[in-house]
Formats: C-alpha cells, structure tokens, sequence
C-alpha cells in the first residue's frame, strides 16, 4: 500500500499541491482523477519521487520515500514500474532490447534468460512477433503494451501509469485498461493511474482520487462515483449527455 | 545578474559531472555503449574531418605561397609554415570547432529528445543513473577517439598541401617536402593532442549538459542543441589561449 499525507509542493511560488492525503491500495486499481492543471500529475512526479515535495510523507508499506537515502531510493525503485504517458521507450533500442534493459541492467540473468523473461512478458501483454521492431515502427497502442512490458519485468510491487490511455482509439483504451487491470489482480500489485479518461473511470476504479485545484476533493469507487453528490466531480465526470444518461440508467436501475 | 547566472549554470554543470562520473551500475553496459558511441561520435565523423582537411591543407598551402613570397624568405616555407599550421592550430583547435557543430549538436539533440520523450524519466524510475549511463559512454568514447581524428587530420591537411604542389606550379614538390621535414619540433604534435583531449571533453560535457537540462518541446530541443554549440566554442576558445600560454611558453 502507498500512503500520501499531507503532501504540498510549489512551483515559483505558485502551491500545486495543498497538503494532498491519500491511500492506494494493494491489488487494486487506484484511480487519480481531475482536470489538466489540477496537480494530479504533479502528485504521481512526488510519488515516484521525480518532483520532492516540501511537505508531508510518502510511504511505500511505511517506508518513507522523502526520508530515505540515495540507495535506499535506487532499491525502492527497483520494486517500481511506470508507464509514461507517452510511453517512453528507448528510440535505439528493439522491442525486445526495451523490454530486457531492466532485466539486464538490474538482474544477474543470462542472455537466455532475459530473453525468455522479456518474450514472456510481451506475451503476457498479447504482443508477439514485434521483437526486433523499433518504437519508431509499431503503433501507439502496441507502444503502450510494450512499455508496459518493460514495466512488469522486474515483478514491480507498485505500478504507476501516467495517461495510459492518451492518443489511443477507444476500443484500444480499453484493452490497455482490462490489460492493466488483469496484472494489477494477477500480480497483486499497488497500480495508480492517472487519467481524465472516463471509460476508465467507469471501467476499472476500484478506488478514485478526485484532485481539484491541487486539493483531494473526493475518495470513492466506480460504484460510488454514480450516487455521489460532490458538484465539482459530477461537473468533470458527467460532463457530456452519454456519460449522464449511463449514470441515469445505472441509478435507476440499482434501486431496490 | 550575468555573474550570478554564469555561477549558478557553473555550479548546476559540476554537480551534473559528480552524476556523470560515478561508478557504472553495469561493466558490460557501459563497454558495449562506449564502442557504440566511438562508432557513433568518431567514426562516422572520420569523413568529414577528411574532407575538410584535405581542402583547408590545400588553402594554406596556397596562402602561405601567396603571402611569403619574397627573395628573403626559402621557398620551403611554405612546407613548413603549412606543416606548423596544421599542428599547432587546425588540427586542434579548428577541428573542435568543427566538431563541435557536428558533435555537439548531435548530442545535445539526441539527450534533449530524450528528454522530452520522458525517456530520461524512465531511466530515473528505474533506479539507472542517468547522467553516467547516457554521458559517461559519450564523453569516455570521444576522449579515446580524439587522437584518431586528430591524426586523420594532420595526415590529410598535409595531403592536401602537398596536392597543391603536385597539381600546381607555385611550389615544387621536393621544396614543399623538404619545408615538411625542416625544424620539426615534435612537441608540437604532442601540443595539438593535448589540446584536442581537452576540447573533446567540453565539446560532449558541454553539450550533454544542455541536452539534459532540456525542458519544454522541440523548439527548446532546438536552442539547447545551439547553446551547446555556441557555448562549447565559447569555452574552446578561451581553453585556446591558457592551453597554448601554458604548453608553449
């Protein structure tokens, strides 16, 4: 479990995050939503601890990131995988070679052995027969199986996901969304996205943290999101009339 | 303000090197990413440095022709102003400046697209540190390099004089020969190495400074590659002067 308390960071003077508190679970899908520029971003940078918060705590099953030393950090990252929003494969590298560069750089694995890791975990993400391509060559959505390849080859305990959905079709954006879903459950993995996606949202928030204006507004699930009555969350995931006549149909619908 | 900015990109770029020369996380990683980097940064730089040479040789050598023509001064001059030319400036100095623009922007572009890309995030979310995992390579891989490139350049400056003497009339060849051979001092050889391992390692540190630092898109990608042009010349230049006070004086 991931435990965020009373985080705040700044920019130029300018407060993102105003004591932000929050628990993501292990083995579920933990959900940070908000608007662009609402800090949620800023929130997973302080988690991950590419962005130092000036206050609070940040505990990976109590272990405080903002307290540790510089190789106690490198080891907590080895038990880290994250998928960028853009994924952030190496251009130089294959498909294979991105997948494997953990494994080679953090593991005593032979060759062989990288090798069948590295092929187990694109199969595991449906992704065969593009070992030798470059990012360059394959399509966004098999970018983000192959980044998120790279990110459970080590067996992360904590798994972060940056937009996984941004610049993807929808049909896409599900599949990565039942994909991230599956390994989170499989492996029993703390996974936090972030996203504005509301399929998402809707489809795989096992626990939601609604970020407004650098605040914590609300802490549900996907079940709870529909009954809410917090404005501000409603005004962001109801925004459109699909989402509001789903909402309409599954209220009505879930009463007694 | 300029002084306090000047410090602060100082002190930023030392603490940045204490990242690039720490200990490699992996051997093999880094020995099989330096011989990539000297197929990368030296080799494919080999014909340029070629071309470049053999036709500035050519220039001086005309010019030193065109120049010391004078009953007072031998006609083996302009072998041996040539010669000393090369040694002690082109193949030096010049050459940096050159490479400089080649390498140094290629550098800056590639670590600032990294960047941008969060690829140097991914890196950092791995636990890889990735100053000494992407600059190291670079900057280790160059210096080894240098000496090959200054060589090549020497070789074909000289060349490219002595075609002058051999398609030309205004020098003749044994003359221009014998201005190759007359005074040696091989110091200065040894002058022009020293020199370019030091203008090799601004030209990458410099350059992969800029690129890292990057923040933005590709407009800032852009700028970074061209501060690192301008500001490793800068630094080529100045380093110029102590180096040749110190080395020949």
């Amino acid at each position: 479990m991931i435990e965020v308390k009373d985080v705040t960071k700044s920019f130029d003077g300018k407060t993102i995050l105003h004591g932000v508190s929050a628990e993501f679970k292990t083995g579920k899908t933990n959900l940070i939503i908000g608007q662009s520029g609402s800090g949620k971003t800023v929130l997973m940078k302080s988690i991950v601890g590419l962005v130092r918060p000036e206050k609070g705590q940040i505990l990976f099953d109590g272990r405080d990131l903002l307290k540790m030393d510089t190789d106690q950090v490198k080891n907590l990252r080895k038990e880290i995988g994250m998928l960028f929003q853009g994924s952030a494969l190496f251009d130089s590298e294959t498909v294979l070679g991105n997948v494997s560069f953990p494994l080679r750089m953090f593991t005593a694995m032979t060759e062989a052995e990288i090798r069948d890791r590295a092929q187990f975990c694109l199969e595991r993400v449906n992704l065969k027969g593009a070992d030798s391509k470059y990012p360059s060559e394959i399509s966004g959505g098999m970018q983000k199986r192959v980044a998120i390849a790279r990110a459970i080859a080590l067996n992360p305990k904590y798994l972060f996901c940056d937009e996984p959905n941004s610049g993807l079709d929808p049909r896409t954006s599900i599949l990565i969304d039942e994909l991230l879903s599956d390994i989170t459950h499989e492996y029993n993995i703390t996974t936090i996205i972030n996203t504005h996606d509301m399929n998402s949202v809707l489809g795989i928030g096992e626990n939601i943290i609604f970020i407004k204006q650098g605040y914590r507004e609300w802490v549900g699930d996907m079940h709870q999101i529909y009954t809410t009555d917090n404005e501000a969350l409603n005004d962001f995931v109801f925004a459109n009339d699909l989402f509001q006549k789903v909402r309409a149909y599954v209220v009505q619908n879930e009463k007694p | 303000m300029l002084i306090s900015h000047s410090l602060a990109t100082f002190g930023r770029y030392c603490l940045f090197m204490k990242r690039v020369f720490a200990i490699p996380d992996r051997w093999r990683t880094f020995g099989s990413r330096t011989v990539l980097e000297i197929s990368k940064l030296g080799v494919d730089s080999i014909p340029l440095v070629m071309i470049i040479s053999l036709f500035i040789g050519a220039v001086i050598a005309i010019q030193m022709q065109i120049n010391i023509s004078s009953p007072l001064i031998p006609a083996y001059s302009v072998g041996l102003a040539t010669r000393d030319i090369v040694l002690l400036e082109f193949s030096n100095s010049i050459l940096c400046l050159i490479l400089a623009g080649k390498v140094g922007s290629n550098i800056a572009s590639e670590i600032g697209t990294m960047r941008v890309t969060e690829q140097i995030d991914a890196l950092d979310i791995m636990g890889v540190n990735s100053a000494n995992f992407l600059v190291l390579p670079k900057v280790v891989a160059f210096l080894f390099f240098m000496p090959v490139l200054v060589s090549f350049c020497i070789a074909t400056s000289i060349l490219g004089g002595f075609g002058v003497a051999v398609f030309t009339e205004i020098i003749t060849v044994s003359r221009f020969v014998y201005g190759l051979q007359a005074m040696f001092n091989e110091w200065y050889v040894w002058y022009g190495l020293i020199k370019s391992l030091f203008f090799s390692f601004i030209i990458t540190s410099v350059a992969s400074y800029y690129g890292y630092y990057v923040r933005g898109g590709a407009l800032e990608v852009g700028k970074a590659s061209t501060d690192a042009v301008v500001y490793s010349s800068i630094l080529i230049l100045l380093l110029d002067v102590i180096l040749t006070k110190l080395l020949l004086q």
